[in-house]
């Protein structure tokens, strides 16, 4: 099995690949909810319950062919930390996080297929790729589902689906999302009517980390609400047009910048380089804004091209947890404010200053090879 | 003071309360108050239900509050919490989830994956029987595309020599 030390060092297999519209959708990810048909949900289950499912759970688990040489553990064998950089990965759940014994995760070796045994429901099993491509995640985590049916028998009911701890998630126990980068509609003020539209076609909009959280780095993500009453693959297609729209409009917002506001657009892509490389102290909001300006720049000439996918790493390595462990040690706020300037620092090195006469709008992407 | 029900204990949990003007009185021990999942004192249907033992038509048929008979988890609980205990669960609330489905989702119905088990033939009978009620009302609506769609799945889920 894969150690917590190599699953830090290795970057996950969709910071590497080149997805679907990767300048605007980061990635894709696809939840299926599933639960073993007798013993009591893990939230409701007494401690010795929850153990015993989750010694039953974890072996067939690991021996997925899926999972060979992954990663598994017992959350009550990490620390807090350990546990707070997977949250910032996107490989367990903030919720699993507060967990300790009787719930475990187990991750395949490219971190594109992660499995939460014992959160809210006995099994949560997320599959992430590159840009939008739900459709191949979710073929991907069917396919684990699949074997695991042969392999326990899951709660279902003929009329409810499967059959989940909260009614929420009820029936495909499915939730499909994209993190979408949208500094466009953010600039143009355009995001909040956008949101409002997606809201009332019944998809959720959510900041970089789930429910709750701030849309930090002018990341959303857009996810279906309901998950009972249609199929799939439906689920999948109605939710792949909405964010083909968001994707459209999006370009839209960005090309319209360039086109009348160029020196805002400029302006704010010198800001970011300037303050990412050769600022001090830089506390998680700033950075984070900052980063997302340098995107901008990249996918709109000004910056070097492959620079999104270093951005994308340091999205998630600024994060209090990252900068912690690579530090080898608890930081206070202020340390890792020093620390998150540092790191940005070193890793933008290289980077050559914004070119203002590279500036051009974006270019509808060639149609997709089928 | 002894348990008014397994007449054994020495009772610590003392219910009172005023019922048609008469006061009643329900003494239980530790153990007898949680088997009768007393958590609040104010417990009508409990003190209704135990002074039932012994008082016979003379009290009124509260019924008892629903609860799950594989994980124990109460109507008040689910109410409180929006979250159900275990699978069975469905069995016990699932009849009253309507409204709240109706909120949530897009259907009512799971028109999706099946696992195996439940494909097995005898114990979708209800799921075909369903779908085929569905199939009647989208062909009598005309919504030719959803009978289509349905008339794949009755296929799916039943062996071909029964397949419509
Ligand atoms: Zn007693
Ligand atoms: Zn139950």
């Amino acid at each position: 099995m894969m150690k917590f030390a190599t699953l830090l060092r290795k970057p996950p297999e969709w910071m590497l690949l080149d997805g679907p519209h990767r300048d605007i959708v980061i990635t894709s990810r696809v939840r299926l909810a599933r639960n073993l048909d007798g013993p009591a949900f893990p939230g409701f289950a007494k401690k010795e319950d929850r153990t015993t499912v989750m010694q039953e759970l974890q072996p067939v688990v690991e021996g997925l062919p899926e999972m060979k040489d992954g990663f598994s553990e017992d959350l009550g064998a990490l620390d807090a930390i350990r546990k707070q950089v997977l949250v910032e990965k996107h490989l367990i759940s903030r919720e699993q996080a507060a967990k300790s014994g009787g719930s475990a995760a187990v991750i395949n070796r490219d971190q594109s297929l992660s499995i939460m045994i014992n959160e809210e429901d006995h099994l949560r099993m997320q599959s992430i790729r590159s840009g939008l491509d739900l459709r191949v995640a979710y073929a991907a985590l069917d396919r684990v589902d699949e074997e695991l049916d042969g392999l326990v028998k899951f709660a279902f009911h003929p009329r409810f689906g499967y059959l989940t701890a909260c009614p929420t998630n009820l029936g495909t126990g499915m939730r499909a999302s994209a993190m979408l980068h949208l500094p466009g509609l953010v600039l143009s003020e355009q995001v909040n009517q956008v949101i409002a539209a997606v809201n009332k076609i019944g998809l959720a909009v959510r900041g970089l980390y789930g429910e709750g959280t701030e849309a930090l780095a002018n990341l959303f993500q857009i996810s279906n609400q309901h998950t009972l009453g249609e199929r799939e693959a439906e689920i999948i297609a109605r939710l792949e047009r909405v964010i083909e729209q968001i994707i459209n409009h999006e370009r839209n917002a960005r090309r319209k910048l360039v086109e009348d506001q160029p020196h805002k657009v400029l302006d704010h892509v010198g800001r970011a380089y300037a303050a990412l490389r050769y600022a001090h102290i830089l506390e998680s909001k700033e950075a984070l804004t900052q980063l997302s300006m340098l995107r901008l720049g990249s996918d709109l000439g000004i910056l070097p091209s492959d620079l999104g996918r270093t951005i994308d790493t340091l999205l998630v390595e600024i994060q209090p947890a990252h900068l912690q462990i690579n530090s080898q040690r608890k930081l206070g706020p202020e340390e890792r404010d020093v620390l998150r300037a540092e790191t940005l620092r070193q890793r933008l090195a290289g980077v050559p200053e914004p070119r203002p006469e590279s500036l051009q709008p974006p270019v509808d992407p060639e149609p997709p090879v089928i | 003071m002894q348990c008014d029900v397994c007449k054994q204990n020495k009772a610590t949990v003392f219910l009172t309360q005023i019922e048609k003007g008469k006061m009643q009185k329900v003494n239980l021990c530790e153990a007898c108050a949680h088997t009768k999942g007393v958590a609040d004192p104010k417990g009508f249907a409990l003190v209704e239900m135990l002074h039932g033992f012994g008082h016979g038509e003379k009290v009124a048929t509260q019924p008892q509050e629903r609860t799950c008979p594989n994980c124990g988890m109460t109507q008040t609980t689910f109410r409180k919490t929006g979250r159900l205990g275990c699978g069975a669960c469905y069995q016990t609330f699932g009849e009253g989830m309507d409204q709240l489905l109706k909120a949530m989702h897009k259907g009512v119905r799971h028109t999706g994956r099946v696992p195996a088990w439940a494909k097995v033939v005898g114990r979708d009978n209800d799921r075909v029987e369903d779908l085929r009620v569905r199939l009647e009302e989208a062909v009598a609506a005309e919504r030719y595309e959803e009978a289509g769609r349905l008339r794949d799945e009755i296929r799916q889920l039943t062996p071909p020599e029964t397949a419509v």
